[in-house]
């Protein structure tokens, strides 16, 4: 359908099929293919099949500058994506021939008569409405079979994700809070369990259940790579099964309107080797470090002792306050307050030093640390890895 | 510029008024019943949505609504449609003095279903703040007085009127056929009511 | 009371009682007083149609330039341009503006103004109800608007979901000037849509059946019905909404039993049809537009009006694809699937007739059918992206995201606005008896179509390159700046595109060329009567015998006659056939109803404040209505306050 705007962009399908899929296999971290997101002007191979293949061409740009980066509906870096994008191909085809057919027959209507315009007298009742009528019934048996088509389609794709959904491997509790997400790997007893906070690694290739709820309002879980959103509705328990097949760095994020911090409530997300994922959840499991240096000795005193440990948890500590995200090994993550600045020295110290400014409205509140208290809580912070 | 007229057809000899759909007033009233009734319809399935999600309706330890006062409200507006009927059929044919009596009838039985239902509010055991079957429960009850306090007014209104020169329009004795119809709506929409508040809690598991 | 004891001897318009003499005896009659008080009482359905317009435009242009703020943030990432808080208030007023204030009102005031027109009758029905609307809706908007001002503007989305919206998470007073605005303008609508359904069902000109009816008076008989049963929805859980926050219900509150998902329900029950109660009006400004300006009747009436009865009813049945992601049993997801992409069979009907009508007419590319032209090129696109979004495992990716956004701008945009603006230029000779630019008109559509494609089909990209709606920004490195930069541009073309608009009408007004009677040779009856038309519309009733009477009656058209020219009185006609049936009052101005308004806005914005505000208010209230009621001796005789 978005046909009529291809010459504007003169390129090639980028969509991800088989070809594709394969090149990125095999272990391809996404994150060391540099910016996330970019224009692809090089030709890739079109495994589109027969028929379809001239429309998908045309419908190229729509997908071109969709099909890759780390936050993206037609990733296909979930079991869910892949059946995406083959349902996404098989609308933009029928939907595309559907736009054309009514471009075609509206230029033809316009210049048909464009040159009569001018005599307004000109002509009785005009010929071939008999014509015309058969051709509406032919239109509208097209209409119906293309919807037909995309319902069953449609349909099928469902029930295919619906069955995904059995014999999950791994089963996490992912609560969502404004404006953060608590993030609870369920092991055989509580003490095996893990507990993190707006960061999500998952095995390659292992079907996790997600369990999914909401401490407050409505939020939804959307790893747009993965697959498509689900809501988390205070008062019931939803769930929803991801099955990754590739290996990288992802990002999701709330999708439904939860508030004055909406737009910072982002959920890292890694997919990795079963190994490294048994290696990361074996280091995550392990309570805090012990602050070693008198300066983090000093951070450790304030945190557990002064307003934070009122809000955060650090396993192996006193501190053991559910209402604001796990702390154990902050450190070790890609992110600060839920993908709202990178992770680094000079971001932590400001985060630490006033959240309300790169977050206002956020649930931590400025505290108005003298300085040797925030290098104490920066470096107390930044040893737990 | 104007094309000339052609005089085909003369409506002086049409009447100026008549009862039922032939009215404008009549459509009116149909449409703003129309709306209303959406409004319960709407109530009713929130109410049977809420009560899906709970497990106990009424939730423990609140008790059913008390059964006297409903039972005697129904039993009044009920009965209230002899005197309805027959005054919309005195107002059709047009007699002052029936219509009149009718009206002053209705105005009084009104006043007595305020006093049944401020008994029925008092007898509901929970309050709206408690849960949302309490809720639910208040805002039925409260919409549907809103709707006999409104033809309460509306009735009223026209009891005063028609004791005025203006009763002797034939206007105005649609106006009150209007309004015996919109009666006919308020009770009718009572009985569901009635029904989910005194007896679904009784019924429900 | 007197007309009716000298019924016989009354004056009455007649073969000897035409031309200038009948002319001075209606407009004495219809006309209103002079002065302040006067304009409060107007009861003239052109003039409360046109402060309508009036109005709604106003806030069409606020909510734009609201949409122009939130582009302007957009535009870059990491953007500091606004605060969160009032990005928040921004987009939720944009929305709520839209919709509430500008989309459906709008679309009610063409339908205030014209249909009587269209119809051949003197005045709406329940006029003083009319104008009551106006006066309610403009106090809820300016209500909101001032609120939004003062910092205290709703901020939880124009759908407002609880329990964001709530007590707990939403305190102060923001939502609930939200939630009383959704009272006004339901009040509002309500009344508008039971005077139009009464109105085109009995008030018809003598043989227009219903088959007859101007394809436009159908889409607005469609929408009014739509109304009637949608918009109890809304009225009933806003005012869920406005209890629990002010007076402690529980019906949302999840940690009593409450449940969040019975106001998506409830609301979406109306918010769906809501989209096609802004459409189908729009489908009829399509249709006259086309018919007259391809010079020959729409193609497959028959089939036209049934698309419009099949997607009234449709649009009820759709409501929960706006809540595919909240976990609801998959197996009733095939059925709001399969019903949602049903909608597209009506609607693919009727842009083939319209193609079909330029195909087989004589049409004259002036701008008015331009727009249609450029209806279909952009609504198409929105249609088949509502295909899309009606797919269950497509909308769990575009659910909430751009993709969205671009959909519905596609759809209202370009299904509703276009067809809007071409139906101003159309029917602008009509009201203001000036021609607008057909050059500037031009000019302004192009920029209009180029602007609107260039800010919104970025959009449909970047919701798929995983966009959320309603951030108030984003980070860099997310590969969205530059779509986002293209859209911003392309919003500021469509502002210049509508200042354009705007002006060539003010200009037109002035110096526009004098357009008669019927500059655009239409078929339908609005066109027989001057321009702008006089109070009492008609000199005499219009009699029809086809569906393009202006077309079929080429020496002059056929009229009955026989209604007081002292009182106002209108014709009755029968429900299916349009036969004479009764001669029924007429109400005369009144200020009643402004007074009735009045005492109405007082009470719905102190029961934002206290409960009590419901119990004192509402005696003034009654008061006004009763007053209203009430005959005046001499007068027209008195409709009632329905």
């Amino acid at each position: 359908m978005r046909g009529s705007r291809s010459f504007s962009l003169n390129s090639s399908p980028g969509f991800p099929g088989e070809g594709d899929r394969a090149k990125r296999g095999g272990g391809v971290l996404r994150s060391q293919r540099g910016p996330s997101t970019r224009l692809r002007l090089v030709p890739l191979p079109c495994e589109c099949r027969g028929g379809f293949k001239r429309s998908i061409t045309l419908l190229a740009p729509l997908l071109l500058t969709a099909c890759d980066g780390i936050q993206s509906a037609t990733g296909g870096d979930g079991w869910h994506g892949e059946r995406f994008n083959s349902l996404f191909t098989l609308f933009m085809a029928v939907t595309g021939i559907a736009y054309l057919l009514v471009l075609a027959f509206l230029a033809a209507a316009v210049l048909r008569r464009r040159g009569e315009a001018r005599y307004e007298e000109a002509g009785s009742e005009a010929p071939g409405e008999r014509g015309i009528t058969r051709t509406l019934i032919g239109w509208t048996a097209f209409i119906v079979a293309g919807l037909t088509i995309l319902t069953i389609g449609s349909y099928f794709a469902d029930r295919g994700a619906a069955r995904a959904a059995a014999a999950p491997a791994l089963e996490i509790r992912v609560t969502a809070n404004q404006w953060w997400w608590d993030v609870e790997y369920v092991g055989a007893t509580p003490q095996k369990t893990v507990r993190t906070a707006n960061e999500l690694h998952l095995p390659v290739g292992v079907p996790a259940h997600i369990i999914l709820a909401s401490n407050d309002v409505i939020h939804s879980f959307w790893i747009p790579n993965l697959a498509g959103k689900q809501d988390m509705i205070p008062g019931r328990v939803l769930d929803a099964t991801l099955t990754p097949k590739h290996i990288g760095e992802y990002r999701g994020q709330c999708a439904e309107y939860c508030g004055i911090q909406h737009a910072h409530m982002a959920l890292d997300v890694k997919v990795e080797s079963r190994a490294d994922f048994q290696r990361w959840r074996a280091a995550q499991l392990m309570p805090a470090r012990l602050p070693a240096t008198p300066l983090q000795k000093a951070g450790y005193t304030y945190f557990m002792s002064r307003e934070c440990s009122a809000c955060h948890a650090i396993a192996g500590t006193p501190a053991s306050a559910q209402v604001a995200p796990d702390l154990t090994h902050v450190a070790s993550r890609k992110t600060i307050a839920a993908g709202t600045l990178p992770m680094t020295r000079g971001h932590l110290y400001g985060w630490v030093a006033d959240p309300q400014g790169p977050k206002p409205g956020n649930n931590m509140p400025y505290i108005g640390l003298e300085p040797a208290e925030l290098h104490a809580v920066v470096a107390y912070l930044e040893s737990l890895k | 510029m104007m094309p000339e007229p052609r005089f085909t057809a003369d409506l002086s000899g049409l009447p100026d008024h008549a009862f039922g759909h032939r009215a404008l007033t009549w459509w009116g009233v149909m449409a703003f019943m129309a709306i209303e009734g959406v409004g319960f319809a709407m109530a009713f399935a929130a109410y049977f949505f809420l009560m899906n999600h709970q497990d106990q309706w009424p939730p423990d330890p609140v008790q059913p609504p008390g059964l006297l006062a409903g039972i005697l409200f129904t039993l009044v507006m009920l009965a209230s449609e002899i005197p309805n009927t027959m005054l919309k059929k005195a107002a059709e044919k047009e007699v002052i003095g029936p219509v009149r009596v009718g009206l002053v009838v209705m105005t009084l039985i009104g006043l007595v279903l305020f006093v049944i239902r401020a008994f029925e509010f008092g007898s509901l055991n929970v309050g709206w703040t408690d849960n949302p079957y309490g809720s639910v429960l208040w805002m039925l009850l409260v919409l549907h007085t809103a709707h006999v306090l409104t033809d309460w007014v509306d009735t009223a209104t026209l009891t005063a009127l028609m004791f005025t020169r203006h009763g002797e329009s034939s206007r105005r004795f649609g106006d009150v056929s209007e309004n015996s119809l919109y009666w006919r709506f308020v009770w009718l929409t009572w009985l569901p009511i009635y029904l989910l508040i005194y007896w679904i809690p009784r019924w429900v598991p | 009371m007197s007309g009716e004891r000298t019924d016989r001897t009354e004056l009455r318009d007649g073969a000897g009682l035409t031309g200038e003499i009948l002319h001075q005896h209606l407009a004495r009659t219809w006309s209103r007083k002079p002065g302040l008080i006067g304009w409060l009482s107007t009861v003239d359905h052109k003039e409360i149609g046109r402060r309508y317009m009036v109005t709604a435009m106003i806030f069409f242009a606020l909510a734009g330039i609201l949409g122009l703020v939130i582009r302007a943030q957009l535009a870059r990432p990491d953007s500091g341009l606004i605060t969160a808080d009032r990005y928040n208030q921004i987009f939720t007023m944009h929305g709520t503006t839209m919709m509430f204030l500008f989309a459906v009102p709008v679309m009610e005031a063409m339908a205030i103004y014209l249909v009587p027109l269209m119809l051949g009758t003197r005045n709406i029905s329940f006029p003083r109800l009319n104008a009551f609307s106006y006066y309610v809706y403009l106090a809820g908007g300016t209500m909101v608007w001032v609120a939004f001002l003062l910092n205290v503007g709703p901020d939880a989305g124009w759908f407002t979901y609880v329990p964001l919206a709530g007590p707990e998470f939403s305190p102060g007073k923001r939502v609930d000037f939200w939630a009383q605005m959704v009272t006004f303008t339901e009040v509002a609508a309500l009344a508008v849509a039971v005077e139009l359904v009464a109105t085109i069902l009995k008030q018809r000109a003598p043989g227009m059946s219903l088959a007859r009816m101007p394809l436009f008076v159908w889409g607005v008989l469609v929408t009014a019905l739509m109304i009637i049963f949608s918009m109890p929805s809304i009225a009933l859980t806003s005012a869920m909404l406005m209890s629990d926050r002010l007076v402690g219900t529980q019906f949302f509150n999840p940690v009593e039993g409450g449940d969040p998902l019975l106001w998506q329900h409830l609301f979406w029950f109306f918010g769906h049809p809501e989209v096609y109660i802004i459409f189908i009006p729009a489908l009829g400004f399509v249709s006259q537009i086309t018919e007259t300006f391809c010079r020959r009747p729409v193609f497959a009436y028959p089939a036209m009006v049934l698309s419009l009865v099949s997607i009234g009813l449709l649009a009820f049945g759709l409501w929960v694809h706006h809540m595919f992601a909240t976990g609801l049993p998959r197996v009733g997801y095939s059925f709001y699937t399969a019903a949602s992409m049903a909608v597209a069979i009506p609607s693919g009907i009727q842009i083939f007739c319209w193609i079909a009508t330029i195909w087989l007419g004589r049409p004259r590319f002036r701008t008015p059918l331009l727009y249609v032209v450029a209806f279909v090129i952009t609504f198409v696109i929105g249609g088949l992206s509502g295909v899309m979004v009606a797919s269950v495992p497509l909308d769990l990716q575009f659910h909430d995201s751009y993709f969205v956004v671009a959909h519905f701008h596609y759809v209202l945009i370009g299904g509703a606005v276009f067809p809007l603006l071409g139906a101003f230029t159309y029917w602008f000779p009509k009201i203001t008896g000036r021609m607008m630019s057909d050059t500037v008109g031009k000019w302004t559509l192009g920029l209009l179509f180029a602007g609107f494609n260039i800010a919104f089909f970025p959009m449909h990209m970047l919701g798929i390159m995983g966009m959320p709606r309603r951030v108030y920004t984003y980070p860099a490195g997310m590969g969205w700046d530059t779509l986002n930069m293209i859209s911003t541009v392309g919003a500021f073309i469509v502002a210049a595109a509508v200042l354009l608009f705007v002006a060539n009408a003010f200009a037109s007004l002035r110096w526009g060329e004098a357009a008669g009677a019927d500059p655009w040779e239409g078929s339908s009856l609005e066109w027989a009567t001057s321009s702008p038309p006089p109070a009492y519309n008609f000199a005499h009733i219009p009699v029809v015998s086809s569906r393009t009477p202006l077309w079929d009656e080429g020496d002059g058209l056929p009229v009955a006659t026989g209604l007081k020219v002292k009182h106002r009185e209108n014709l009755l006609t029968t429900v299916l056939d349009a036969i004479p049936d009764l001669r029924e009052p007429s109400p005369d101005p009144s200020i009643w109803s402004f007074v009735a308004a009045v005492s109405t806005t007082a009470l719905f914005i102190g029961s934002i404040f206290t409960p009590w505000a419901l119990v004192w208010l509402s005696i003034p209230t009654t008061a006004a209505l009763i007053a209203w009621f009430w005959p005046k001796p001499g007068g027209a005789l008195e409709q009632e306050a329905r």
